[in-house]
């Protein structure tokens, strides 16, 4: 655990020390935000009728700007080769920086969706849904992107190609969020949908660090 | 025969534009794939051919 | 049991491969002629029309078959995938290869002849609320991920297995992504258009199990084309290769 640990101390670090690299996918979605808005004439009945599902979309967006760059320093400085030869439980840092990705574009964007959400005109009663949802659905969503960034560490340009291979698998968790979201908020059932969001996360959080842990050593013997 | 006619046959009810639409797309698609496969066979052997004047 | 630890054994070897599917291609190319011919003379011109749909319901004949096979083709792939990434069997590497293009294209038709079904059925060429037409669609962008992550990865090898981890996440993924679309889809539109629930009768059913057939044969047909010009390639500097080669065009 020692590794797991010194490994997420570490991210976190630099997370903090390159600030703006960590609030860079934060401000696209306010920017992104802002710009449904506009594009909808502002008009609050239109916004709060596609406010959840508007939202869901801009995370999963949001999610694959910050997943672009997770592995790639530790990649082009050879970290990452070190941390999968010398780790006597080689997958463990990896999930450290899983979960240090997460904090950065999952809780984050839990803590702001209430502000955002209000922006969006979104009713005081859809607010917690839609933090509850978040919560729930962005660790899956984190899980699964990092299995298409291990993949296209090596690869240049991979971010476009990023897109293609990660958003297919984040249409389960787009249709149960917006369910969940809209059906809470209206007053009927919504609950079970959150059970299956929490139950996507859970199973993404068992099975992806070893996918991508998989996925770096195939592209590090690439590189 | 479902039809009393070759005329009813191509009219295929008032949906003949989407029966053949349907058809002609997938067949020639199909055939497509064979002869792509056919061909890049094809240049195979020619490059293995090629490799011995080398 | 030994019988297949033997034939385990040998799949182990390209040009066993490449010499034992020479007499199964042909064998699946000629039965996927016949059969198709069949199947879609008999589904055209002699299967009685539908009391409902008229005769636009004949799209099926051709529709049914690609969404089949589309399914069954990314089953076998992320089976190669599973084979590739734990024994490393590089026959694998060559099987994906093979069904990609093949896989995306039946898909691609499936969506199509769908489309053009809808058309004169519901009165629309694409319903989102179709759970069928939906999960196929991602299933193409699930080929088109696996298609393009090839392309972009220079290195032979690791393009071979970072697809094919793509391709087992994707298998994983079906089951949940055709059970969210089905929940969605029946959550907007509380009676959908049962089309494949009615009860076809056999008239109706039996040119498009031939079909069904047909479009099964060609698609071993075309993989294992595929797969014999890919060892081909990949083996060109083989003893064996060269043996073939030298009988092929004299010396």
């Amino acid at each position: 655990m020692g590794m797991f640990r010194h490994q997420v101390v570490r991210e976190w670090r630099l997370l903090l020390r390159a600030r703006a690299d960590a609030l860079n996918p934060i401000i696209f979605l306010v920017l992104c935000v802002t710009l449904f808005a506009i594009a909808l004439d502002g008009n609050p009945e239109a916004l709060r009728r596609h406010a959840a599902g508007v939202f869901w979309v801009l995370v999963l967006l949001t999610n694959l700007l910050s997943l672009d760059s997770m592995f790639r320093r530790d990649f082009e400085d050879g970290t990452l080769e070190q941390l999968l030869l010398l780790s006597e439980v080689p997958f463990l840092p990896i999930v450290g920086k899983m979960l240090v990705q997460w904090l950065a574009a999952g809780a984050l964007v839990v803590l702001v969706s209430p502000l955002l959400g209000t922006i969006l005109q979104m009713r005081p009663e859809a607010l917690v849904p839609l933090a509850l949802a978040l919560l729930a659905g962005t660790p899956a969503v984190s899980m699964l992107g990092a299995v298409g960034a291990a993949l296209l560490v090596g690869v240049r340009r991979g971010g476009a190609l990023l897109g293609l291979l990660t958003l297919p698998f984040y249409i389960p968790v787009l249709i149960f969020g917006t369910a969940a979201v809209n059906g809470l908020a209206d007053g009927g059932g919504g609950m079970a949908q959150i059970y299956w969001l929490a139950a996507m996360s859970v199973l993404a959080v068992t099975l992806a660090p070893f996918a991508v842990w998989a996925a770096l050593k195939i592209s590090v013997e690439n590189g | 025969m479902a039809f009393e006619s070759f005329a009813e046959f191509i009219a295929m009810g008032k949906h003949g534009f989407y029966v053949w639409l349907a058809f002609a797309t997938t067949a020639t698609a199909l055939i497509g794939l064979v002869v792509f496969a056919r061909r890049r066979n094809r240049l195979v052997w020619r490059e293995l051919a090629e490799e011995d004047y080398e | 049991m030994s019988w297949i630890k033997r034939l385990w054994h040998r799949l182990g070897s390209p040009r066993w491969f490449y010499e034992m599917m020479q007499p199964w291609q042909t064998g699946f190319g000629f039965a996927a002629l016949v059969l198709l011919l069949i199947g879609t003379v008999w589904g055209l011109a002699f299967a009685p029309a539908d009391y409902q749909q008229g005769n636009s319901f004949r799209i099926i004949y051709a529709h049914v078959p690609m969404v089949v096979l589309a399914q069954s083709a990314y089953m076998m792939l992320g089976a190669a995938g599973l084979v590739l990434l734990v024994w490393r069997m590089k026959l694998a590497d060559v099987a994906m290869v093979a069904i990609v293009p093949v896989g995306a294209t039946v898909t691609a038709l499936g969506l199509f002849s769908g489309a053009v079904w809808g058309r004169p059925t519901w009165g629309t060429w694409w319903e989102w609320t179709d759970a069928r037409l939906v999960s196929t669609l991602v299933l193409l962008f699930l080929y088109l991920g696996v298609y393009a992550l090839r392309e972009a990865i220079p290195r032979a090898e690791s393009a071979g297995r970072a697809c094919a981890l793509l391709a087992v996440v994707g298998l994983v993924n079906i089951p949940i992504i055709k059970y969210s679309v089905e929940w969605w889809t029946t959550l907007h539109q509380g009676a959908t258009f049962t089309v494949t629930k009615m009860a076809m009768p056999l008239e109706m059913a039996a040119p498009l199990i031939v079909n069904v057939l047909g479009a099964y044969c060609l698609f071993g047909y075309l993989v294992i084309l595929n797969m014999r010009t890919e060892i081909l390639r990949r083996e060109r500097d083989t003893q064996w290769v060269g043996a073939l080669r030298e009988a092929q065009h004299g010396i």
